[in-house]
This record gives structure tokens, sequence and C-alpha cells, in this order.
């Protein structure tokens, strides 16, 4: 050995400034992208830039940005739950059942809670307990959680929520500012904090970059994995909560397809879906751009259809522009 | 004596920080068995990737019969006719035997589609041949034994029409009786004119079915010659000569109390009756051939692995560990042989490796504090004399032996009472294979206990105060390493050969 080798050599931290990882990360790209609709929205429609249009505009994803937080973590961790909007339906199914027999709005809001909660420990306990792929496991689960909505349900619908229900989904805290978008900012804050700021969030990680590696250091991963999947029900209830008071009545077809929305805004938001990394700041500007694309097509009348295809580009073009670019870097190289 | 249908000569073949190969022959005779007789990490398995165009050399060259031939890719070597028969068969589960057996080169219609009909009879007739009859070639291959899997990889090797066979550790899963089956097949070869480079680490298999050996150690090659002019014991001292270099930083430790007791330990089929006392401050180490049980008994004290049998004290209090995190929180840490997957996340940051099982300590109330885990980061990673760029570079830009490094770090950082190390320098360059024997060293000398697991004869002797040897799941004997012991012992241990006279 050499000489040099003999003498403690000191690593720093870190070589980039925090300043340079920062502008180049993803959620920057993201923040451009959003202001590029934003600008494009308010030349597109007159109406647009008008503070109600745009807390309007916040209906539109507030409920699917809820779950997208969960999800984020969930397929972080490398599982995934494709049966929240089906536990949206059956949460409330469940909350509808209730009115029939009088339970007032605090038991109705525990009630959706509760029934997302439980739907998640289903799902958490097939798949951490028997070890069954989450793939698999909640595209079962999704027929059927919302299969029991179509039995308890047939063509009906319940209707005659409470009038002060009505606030979760539909009332305001402060002037254009609704409750829902102020639940959905202040979720937001905290699970920023649970992924990024504490243990917790960097076990998911780490489950999710290498199980092997996390269990043989001590990690609980299926004790892990099983909170995280009660915590997409849990969040998955809150939403029905808000959905069915904002429209006021339960069908069993309530928030049909959403779960691949919800997929969309967290894979746009630069979470890998092989698991392993992502940000919640990219997972909530995802949100905003989802939202306000809909809304904007919304306001020039352009059919649902279509805008599913404009949707779906969005999400092709914004995971390919990165690699593109490294490509074409590349070859000049 | 007919010429050799495979020469090589010269051939040396580098990875970065080893030199796995260095200017090596070797000879293969038409209708002979050539062993290869070498420690694990000898080269033996480089050398089978070389041969089966796998890796491609740095120098030398390869000849068939006396043709300069180049292997650019595995397609290559079986164009030339070369094919290896692996320890586990690098064969399709989920397709049939006929399949397996023509994969690559199926017979054709006038059509270019897959004429099923010809290649279930060829199959047929191959399979015949070989004495292989009961298999059927429509059967898929996941349901049939490892043994039968062998004979369709002999088939395979038939339908090809190979001229040169390697079989790579054949043996290492089957039992008595397939093992004479399998040398019936051998057999067959050879008086076919094939020319066959057997692996094995079993002196007795070598003995009845070889006719020339040769000897690796430490990738070069020592010794070559017929086996009719040798004996078990020559082999065993070409195999261990012990090379001179490598120092060994052992340190005098006053050696107390024991920590770890470890008491007819069982799990399924993998061990039984296993058992020992680890003692303060002592290095103990497990030698045995691969595939011993040495791992297994480690992953079941580690909590990975739940024994079906026996006791295990850690400071006179029972101890069973559900999981790593109670074997953690028990004070036993491990360090896995396979790196990559179990050591270390590569797609993480060095401090976050080191921090991984310690963010208690870094962390208020569940909250992240990153200063904290740096400073942990670097008191450990400096100690071991890491390499790094910074503490925020993937663990996954590292070379091994730095690695293994923030494996180690990693484990330090949460002051354990017993280290289990498995294979810790295997694949790893000089350098940090020495600073990590050295840290051993001042481990012991902390009151920790180690447990080492190796393969590597130096290193078992040069670092351990007592021996353990194991085979085929049993702890066969606990050696106290002193001058008396020699390599010889334990390889004719591990290995079960008798002394012989000679």
């Amino acid at each position: 050995m050499s000489e040099e080798a003999r003498t403690t050599r000191s690593i720093p931290d870190r070589l980039d400034g925090r300043l340079k990882s920062a502008v180049l990360s993803w959620p920057s790209l993201l923040l451009a992208v959003a202001v590029g609709v934003f600008i494009l929205n308010s030349f597109a429609s007159p109406y647009f830039l008008s503070a109600w249009s745009l807390s309007d505009a916040t209906f539109n994803f507030t409920e699917k940005a809820l779950i997208a937080l969960a999800m984020a973590l969930l397929i972080i961790s490398g599982e995934i739950d494709l049966s929240v909007a089906a536990i949206i339906a059956l949460a409330s199914t469940m909350m509808g059942l209730a009115l029939q027999f009088g339970v007032d709005t605090p038991g109705l809001v525990l009630i959706g809670i509760g029934t997302g909660l439980l739907c998640g420990m289903f799902n958490g306990a097939l798949v951490t307990g028997l070890g069954l792929p989450s793939i698999v496991v909640t595209i079962g689960t999704m027929s059927f959680f919302r299969g029991i909505s179509f039995i308890v349900l047939g063509d009906q619908a319940f209707k005659g929520y409470p009038a002060d229900f009505a606030f979760f989904g539909q009332g305001y805290v402060w002037w254009v500012i609704s409750f829902e978008f102020t639940f959905f900012l202040f979720c937001a804050v905290l699970f920023y904090f649970l992924l990024h700021r504490t243990t917790f969030g960097r076990q998911i990680f780490v489950i999710g970059n290498n199980p092997t590696t996390a269990r043989f250091s001590g990690v609980r991963v299926e004790r892990v994995k099983f909170i995280l999947f009660c915590l997409t029900g849990l969040m998955s209830g809150l939403a029905a909560v808000a959905l069915t008071s904002r429209l006021a009545s339960t069908r069993p077809s309530i928030a049909m397809g959403w779960e691949l929305e919800v997929v969309t805004i967290v894979v746009l938001g630069g979470v890998s879906i092989l698991g392993g990394a992502g940000s919640i700041q990219g997972v909530v500007i995802a949100a905003f751009i989802m939202g306000m694309v809909t809304f904007g097509l919304g306001l020039l009348n352009v059919p649902g259809i279509v805008m599913s295809i404009f949707i779906g580009a969005l999400l092709i073009a914004v995971i390919a522009l990165p690699i593109l670019f490294r490509m074409i870097r590349e070859r000049r190289a | 004596m007919s010429d050799p249908k495979l020469t090589l000569s010269g051939i040396s073949k580098s990875f970065p920080g080893v030199r796995a190969l260095n200017n090596v022959s070797l000879e293969l005779y038409p209708g002979e068995v050539t062993a290869l007789i070498g420690e694990n990490g000898a080269g033996k398995s480089t050398l089978v990737k070389v041969l089966t165009g796998i890796y491609q050399p740095d120098e030398g060259d390869i000849r068939i019969g006396g043709q300069q031939v180049h292997f650019a890719n595995p397609h290559a070597a079986s164009g030339h006719r070369i094919t290896a028969i692996h320890q586990e068969t690098v064969l399709f589960d989920e397709l049939s035997v006929a399949e397996n057996i023509f994969l690559g080169h199926a017979p054709r219609t006038r059509f270019r589609t897959i004429d099923w009909q010809k290649m279930h009879a060829d199959a047929r007739t191959i399979l015949n041949e070989i004495g292989a009859g009961h298999l059927h070639p429509e059967t898929p291959l996941k349901q049939l034994g490892i043994a039968s899997k062998h004979l369709v990889a002999v088939a395979r090797a038939m339908s090809i029409d190979a001229e040169i066979v390697i079989m790579d550790e054949p043996t290492a899963a089957l039992s008595h009786k397939e093992i004479e089956d399998l040398f019936e097949l051998v057999n067959l070869l050879k008086a076919q004119g094939k020319a066959i480079l057997f692996i094995s680490h079993k002196f007795d298999e070598i003995f009845a079915i070889a006719d020339r050996y040769t000897v690796f150690r430490d990738g070069e090659m020592v010794g070559h010659g017929e086996l009719k002019d040798t004996n078990q014991s020559d082999l065993v001292r070409m195999m261990v000569g012990r090379s001179v270099e490598q120092v060994f930083p052992k340190r005098e430790v006053s050696i107390g109390e024991p920590v770890l007791e470890v008491n007819a330990l069982g799990y399924a089929t993998e061990f039984a009756d296993v058992s020992f006392t680890l003692r303060q401050g002592e290095i103990l180490g497990f030698y045995g051939l691969v595939g011993a049980g040495r791992s297994e008994v480690m992953q079941a004290l580690f909590g990975i692995s739940r024994p079906d049998a026996g006791a295990i004290m850690l400071d006179g209090k029972p101890l069973s560990p559900r999981s790593p995190a109670d074997a953690i929180e028990a004070g036993i840490v491990y360090v896995p042989e396979e790196r990559g997957k179990q050591g270390v996340v590569v797609d993480l940051p060095i401090f976050q490796n080191i921090s991984l099982p310690s963010m208690d300590k870094t962390s208020r109330n569940g909250f992240l504090r990153l200063a904290k885990e740096f400073a942990l980061a670097r008191q450990f990673s400096e100690r071991l004399d890491l390499r790094a760029a910074s503490l925020s570079q993937h663990a996954g830009t590292l070379s091994g032996g730095n690695q293994q490094k923030v494996v180690i770090a990693k484990w330090l950082a949460t002051q354990p009472r017993v280290i289990i190390l498995d294979e810790p320098t295997k694949g790893i360059d000089i350098g940090s294979k020495a600073a990590v024997h050295e840290f051993m060293g001042e481990l012991v000398a902390e009151g920790l206990s180690v447990i080492m697991v190796s393969s590597e004869l130096p290193e078992i002797m040069g670092m351990s105060d007592r021996i353990a040897v194991m085979r085929e799941g049993r702890l066969i004997s606990i050696e106290e390493n002193s001058d008396q012991l020699n390599a010889e012992t334990l390889v004719r241990l591990a290995a079960d050969i008798k002394a012989d006279a000679a």
C-alpha cells in the first residue's frame, strides 16, 4: 500500500451544490411545463384567467390528487393499488347505506374513511401476508369492491345527503379557496414530510430500490408495505367523502376509471413505475398540470374522449422528452 | 499419444482490480477426460467462460485441432462445437425437452417453420442413444429433476455434435446413483472420441473418471499431467500451496467469555445439528466447499430463515430472531456474500446506505437529521479508508472493494456484538482485501466477536483463531488454528478425503 493510503482522507458530503441539483430536477422541468400550460390556457380562452374559473379548475383534480399522494408512496415502494376507484365506490355506497339509517354527517365521514381504511388493510394483508403480487390482488379487489356497490345499489342511487355534508365537496374556506383544495394542500405538505423527511420515508425508497437489502438491513419490509396499503385505502376513503359530498349522490359507477388517472398523475410526477424514485413535489405539480389541461380543454368545448388523447400524449411526451434530449446530446458528443 | 483437440496457451484475463487468469495453458485430448482442479476463486469459472465465448481473453490463443480460433460470442463457441454443462444447467424451464435440445438449431420444414415431427423424432433418437429413453421429448423441462436436466444438457451437446464438452461441477446436486449414471454417460462420450473437461471439488470422482489433471491456483496453472502418475496428497498440495506475499495482520487478542452459543441448530434439509461457541475477541472461521451449508447457518443466526431445531444464546440469554431487524437489535449483524443484491442499495447514496440500520440514532422522533447522517457516514467510511468522491455518490458507482467497505461501515455504525462476514473478500481487489483483513483485526481488539465464512484457505488460516469445517450441512470439526494445523487437513475434512499412504 502506498503512503497516501495510510493518511485518513476526508470525503465531502456532496459535490454539486444543492441549488444546481434542484434546478436540474424533474419537478423543475414539470414546473416549467405547468407554467407553459397556464400561459397557453390564458391565451386559448378568455374565461380562464378569472379567480372563480381557476377555483373551479381545482375541483377537477383534487380528489384524484389526494389519492395520488398515497399512491406515489406505494409505487415508490414497488407496489401498486389499482382498486382505489373501486374503494371510492364502496366507501360512497357505505355512506349512502348509513344515510338510510339516519346517520348524521360526522358519522358518514367516519364510515367513508373507515371503509377506505378497511379496504386498504384487506389489500395489504393479501399482498404482504400471502406474498401475492399487488397488481393481481388489486385488479381482483377492484372488481370485488365495485361489485359490492353494484349489488347494494343496482341501478339506483343514494341521494338526500344532509346539507352540512355538502361542505366537504362544495364549501369554501375563504373567498374562492375551496375546502377540498385547502385540504389537499394540507395533505400534500404532510406527505412531503412523511416521504422526504422521516425515517419511514427513507425506508420506502430503500424498499423500492432493493427489497432484499432492505430486509437484510433490518427494515421491516412487510410492515412498511402494509402501512402504505392502509394509507392508500384511507386517502381513497377521504376522496370518497369529498366526491360524494360534491356530487351529493352515490351511484355504483362513481369514479369509474379513476385508478388510471391517479397512476398517470403519479408517473407524470416523476415517480418511477419500477419503484425506488420519485418526489411529492413532482406529483403535486403533475396534478396541477392534469387539472389545468383538462379544464382548459373543457373551456374550449373539447369532448372527453379527445381530452383523454391529449392526456395520453402529454404523458408520453413529458416522459420521452428528457430521454430524447439525452440521445441528441450523445449523438453530438 | 494423439494430438490435443483443444489447446489454450498464454491465456490472461483481468477484471478491474483482479487478475483472474494469468498466462494459463490447458490441453484437452480426444477420448480423454481432463480434470480441472483448484480452490474457489482459482480461475476455473473464468476459464470456462473464456472457452464458451462469454469472456474474451486479454492475451493468449485458443487452437482447435491446430487451427487458431477466436470466440467473439457464445454462439461462435458453439459453432466450433464446444458446449458446457453447468452445475445449475442453463436450460429453459418453460420449454419442452426436445425444444431445449434443439434450441437455436431446430430442424425446419420447407416453409422455414419448425419441423416438430422431425424434432421430436430426432430428440427421441438422441435420448435413446445416451440411455435416457425414459425421458419424453414433449415433457416440459420444469417437471424434471436436476439429474434428468443434466441428461437433457448432454443430449443437447450430442445434438450439436459437440467435440469438446465442459462439465462444470455437474455432480454438485446429484445423488450417488445419479452420479454413477452420469459417469456412464461420460464414458460413452469418451468412447465417441469427445474431449471432456471435468471440473469438480470431489477427489474420489476425479480419480474415478478423469485421465488427466490440470491444477489452477490464484489464476495460474501450477501443475498438469496424467492422473496415474499422481495421488491425492500431491494434488491437494498443489491446490493450496500458500502464496508467500500475502501477510495477514492477525493481532494478539486476549480471548474472553463465550458470547454466542449455538446448540444443535437445524433447518429443513439445509443443515442439522450445528453446535459451536463464539467467544469475545475471537475470529471463528468457517471453511467448507460451496454448498456445505455455511451461509445457511449464518442466515439462520441473522433471522432470515427460522431454524426448526436447536437453540441460540447470546450473552447467556436465549435468542430466536424472527427477522434481521430482531438480530440487529440483539447485536448480530451479517455482511452477505451477494454484495450487490443483499449488501448495498446501488442506486442510493453512500451515506444513506451507511445510516440505514442506524436511523434510530440519527433521527429525532422519526424525522431525519441529514447532518447527523453525514457525520455518522463520514466517521465510519474514513475509518475504513473508503475511496469515494463524495458521500452523496451512489454506492453502485464504487468498486467491489469499496462497496464492501460501505457494507461493513453500515454494520459498525450499529455497534454490534457479533459480526458475521460471508466471503468478505470475494471478488475484491488486493488493496481492499488487505484493508478488510486489517480491519477485522481491529474489531476483535475492540472486543467484538467475528465469524468469517470463507472458501479461501490462506484467508481462513491467516485470520482465524479457530476453524470450523462444514460438509453437507454438518459441522464436521472445530480445529484450533495452530502451527500444527495445515491446509491439507482442512481440505481433507471439507471434501471427505481419507488420509492415504502416499
